[in-house]
């Protein structure tokens, strides 16, 4: 197949471009819910982004907490911005960031004004930056600007035989047309983490992901009160025939293809270091492992399900596949690619990587995914800690 | 190229993936080898569904299932060739 080389997305005032054009009102914190789906309730094409957190926080959590705010606003796949919190500082501290980035942003804080108030003057400016991102057009943009994150959920045995390898397909492609890709959930290499990391690109990429998965190992093991059963593997990837962590790992795994990675991220870091394939310490529960890798800046995800895993993220549209016949049967409305074909071998993995790329590239286009027509808007914030 | 009934990752793995709705008692499988894309026989002991796993030899307690040409778990309970593998008779080495 002929890969097309570009994609119509929204150019974005620092050199980014977007697959979608939202403008978001983002709380700072759990309290501010309220008034953010209120302003989202007043002025139409705008979405609030509720989440649970923000209060007492500190230390890495604190920063991380920061960090998936701060991202979320200068994702490219953002027009304009409102953020709204209790106090002035967190508020502007957030602010300040995003506005880095060229796109408008304002800040409103409720103490010493009250709900209504705010939700007032916020509506008036969430009103005009609607208005404002409506006007912009799609326009032409190299494939490059394609920054694609990748995630599997409800994996059975179909997810490592044939969806999985479908992902590691298509980024075989499309790595050379100097993409972003992202891979994560650290605790679902387990078992297959020697595996992973000889595929860093050089010593130090190996050594920071063997830190990574330690850490992490090292805190499940700590926490753990059984064998981990119903957790990892979940009840529903038992019923799919995965048996072991180890299993599912190797599965996951698949998803790089024959890739290296160049680094390895935090949790909502950005990458720095240019095109290529990255690693990012994030959990396996689905929704806050996209939500980080959006606000890292991937502008796509692509999910490969088993049993049928529903998730959305409220600004990057999140593109299903499954290689399973009766979940391509049974919940067709939430299945964007079906390469079930592969097990019956009526398409090989190359025609698969294919579909996946053409699909792919129309939702960057502007087609709505099953995910996104089905109001699916998983925005779940990453915790580390109890709070102070 | 007829569709296969299971499909085996690699020639070292000691099973395979069960690819249709479901497997019969005492069902000849044909298995594909994804790696080398020779196909092997094997005759279901149970009834298997889509995506479960099926011994492809004669394994004893202890012993290593490998998937993938890996490692994926230890043996708790005899399992005879053709017999349905699963968490009844293989856990994690982790956790």
């Amino acid at each position: 197949m002929d890969i097309p080389k570009s994609f119509l997305g929204y150019k974005r005032e620092n050199g980014r471009a977007g697959t979608r054009n939202h403008v978001i009102i983002l709380p700072v914190d759990d309290i501010s819910n309220a008034c953010a789906e209120a302003v989202a309730n007043n002025i139409k094409g705008t979405i609030a982004l509720p989440h649970s957190y923000g209060r007492l926080q500190f230390g890495a959590d604190l920063e991380l907490h920061f960090r998936t705010m701060i991202g979320t606003g200068k994702n490219p796949n953002v027009a304009a911005v409102i953020v709204i919190g209790i106090e002035p500082k967190w508020t502007k501290r957030i602010v300040d960031e995003i506005a880095k980035t060229g796109k408008p942003v304002e800040g409103f804080h409720i103490e010493r004004t009250g709900d209504i108030g705010t939700i007032m003057k916020a509506s008036k400016k969430a009103q005009e930056f609607s208005q404002w991102a409506s006007e912009k057009q799609r326009e032409e943009c190299p494939l490059s600007d394609l920054w694609i994150s990748v995630k599997c959920g409800e994996s059975d045995t179909t997810s490592g035989l044939a969806s999985n390898p479908t992902v590691g397909n298509l980024m075989e492609k499309l790595e050379p047309f100097g993409v972003h890709l992202c891979f994560g959930e650290t605790s679902e290499l387990t078992g297959a983490e020697k595996v992973c990391a000889a595929r860093g690109a050089t010593p130090e990429a190996k050594e920071k992901f063997m830190k990574t998965w330690s850490a992490y190992n090292d805190f499940i093991l700590k926490e753990a009160t059984n064998d981990l059963s119903e957790s990892q593997p979940t009840a529903g990837n038992i019923a799919g025939g995965l048996t072991t962590i180890e299993e599912k790992a190797f599965g996951n795994f698949q998803k790089i293809g024959n890739l290296k990675f160049i680094d390895v991220l935090e949790p909502a870091e950005e990458p720095k270091k240019g095109k290529g394939l990255y690693f990012m310490d994030t959990s396996s529960a689905a929704a806050e492992c996209v939500t980080l890798q959006a606000a890292g800046g991937f502008n796509i995800h692509l999910f490969p399900t088993g049993q049928g895993n529903i998730i959305g993220n409220p600004i990057e549209p999140v593109v299903k596949l499954t290689a399973n016949p009766l979940t391509a049967k049974l919940m067709k409305e939430h299945v964007d690619c079906d390469v079930s074909k592969i097990l019956s071998r009526e398409m090989n993995l190359s025609q698969a990587g294919d579909e996946l790329i053409k699909t792919m590239l129309r939702v960057a286009n502007g087609r709505l995914t099953c995910a996104e027509a089905l109001g699916h808007r998983e925005f779940v914030m990453t915790k580390l800690y109890r709070s102070a | 190229m007829s569709q296969p009934d299971l499909i085996i990752h690699d020639e070292k793995d000691n099973v395979g993936v069960v690819v249709i709705e479901t497997t019969k008692k005492g069902q000849d499988c044909s298995a594909w080898i994804m790696e080398n894309d020779k196909t092997v026989k094997v005759s279901s002991m149970n009834e298997v569904p889509l995506g479960h796993k099926i011994a492809l030899q004669d394994l004893k307690e202890g012993d290593t299932i490998l998937k993938y040409g890996h490692d994926i778990g230890k043996v708790v309970k005899p399992i005879k060739k053709g017999e349905h593998v699963h968490v009844h008779n293989v856990k994690t080495k982790k956790w």
